[in-house]
């Protein structure tokens, strides 16, 4: 077990109880505490043959492994966001034994610092507007059914249903932003994302017209989801999803930097 | 959560359990603060990696859903528009994937300070220096 690396989910703040006996992290193994002058890094053992360099680059290619591996990351820094509020380091820190991390909590110390004092208190929620992809153009002009008459016919219908289409995505934007501005003013602090897209999505879902996180106080986020309650269904054909709480994954830049 | 509670399951996207894997990935691959650890993953590696799993799934799923038509009435959606549409996009992101390739080759790929190298050489060394001591 010597050999095995050292694998960072996250940095905290000394915690006041012992982490769920059953939890498990990446590679089935059990996260423990391992603390140095006041802050905690949460890390688990993993092996060499995963974990070294050529191996962890051979590895990230393959999408099972690189899935299961996100969400045992995932599973340690939710459980613990239900005990304090965890700064989630990027998948895939290793160290290669415990005073590595030592080292690395001494010299990050500061950095570490400023970051849990922003999110002290803190949940991240992942809030994103769908346009859905047919809903929002039929509301907006109903589709003649069969086939175009003629030519001109054809050339009438296609310029109706681009218009229609554009409507619903300016809609849709203006409402995104609207949602957006509304949303952070009441959040500490808020990031836009890019939106997503691509085969990892859900099918059908249509177009993420905004993928936005917002950092909220635990204690007001029951508000917060009204507010984000209160957008949906006011504009047909489009959709509010929202996700978390998570960690404060968003808010890991140094407030110092900027 | 109670909070979470309060909003229909539909919504809520189920975090804990199984939450959807482009939500986690994003915040596990591309959120979460940075560290230079021992064995460091290249940033632009990881850029790379989602662009490469991007082609890959994708030309699966999408071929499933060209059996689906969602536009069978619309000409100007028709599949063969899409398939164009798709055609495009994998030439893009191949075109960045070989100018990721290529920067990595050129100028060792590093965003942050140092390069996969530099940094694999530097933790070689703090770890031999650690088993020493």
């Amino acid at each position: 077990m010597t050999d095995d690396l050292r694998y960072v989910y996250a940095v905290c703040r000394p915690l006041d109880a012992p982490l769920h006996a059953d939890l498990t992290g990446v590679g089935g193994a059990p996260p423990r505490q391992l603390a140095h002058d006041g802050l905690v890094a949460v890390v688990g053992p993993v092996p060499e043959r995963d974990f070294g360099r050529e191996q962890l680059h051979a590895r990230l290619e393959d999408l099972d492994w690189l899935a299961a591996t996100a969400r045992a990351h995932q599973s340690v820094v939710a459980a613990l966001a239900t005990v304090t509020c965890p700064l989630p380091l990027r998948l895939g820190t290793v160290f290669r034994d415990d005073s590595g991390v030592r080292a690395m909590l001494q010299d990050e110390s500061d950095r570490l610092r400023r970051i849990l004092d922003r999110i002290d208190g803190q949940v991240e929620w992942g809030v994103k507007v769908w346009l859905g992809a047919e809903s929002a153009a039929e509301a907006a002009a109903p589709q003649p059914s069969g086939a175009p008459e003629s030519g001109r016919d054809y050339l009438r219908r296609r310029r109706a249903g681009n218009a229609a289409r554009e409507q619903s995505a300016a809609r849709a934007e203006a409402f995104a932003r609207q949602l957006h501005e509304d949303l952070s003013r009441y959040a500490a602090d808020a990031r836009l994302h890019p939106p997503q897209s691509g085969p990892l999505t859900d099918a059908g879902s249509g177009r993420n017209v905004l993928n936005s996180a917002y950092l909220v106080p635990r204690a007001r986020s029951e508000e917060f989801l009204e507010l984000v309650g209160r957008a949906e269904g006011t504009l047909p054909g489009l959709q509010v999803e929202v996700t978390g709480p998570w960690a404060a994954y968003s808010f890991t830049d140094d407030p110092e930097a900027s | 959560m109670t909070t979470a509670s309060r909003m229909p399951s539909s919504s809520l996207g189920a975090p804990q359990g199984g939450a959807n894997l482009a939500d986690i990935l994003e915040r596990v691959l591309d959120k979460g603060i940075v560290i230079a650890g021992d064995i460091k993953i290249n940033l632009l590696d990881i850029e790379l990696l989602t662009i490469k799993l991007r082609l890959v799934v994708a030309s699966v799923e999408r071929a499933k859903e060209m059996g689906i038509d969602w536009w069978e009435d619309d000409p100007a959606l028709s599949s063969g528009a899409r398939r164009t549409e798709l055609a495009r996009e994998n030439e893009e992101l191949r075109r960045r994937v070989e100018e990721l390739e290529q920067g990595t080759r050129v100028d060792g790929g590093a965003l942050g300070p140092g390069t996969g190298e530099e940094r694999g050489k530097k933790a070689d060394r703090r770890g031999e220096r650690e088993r020493d001591g």
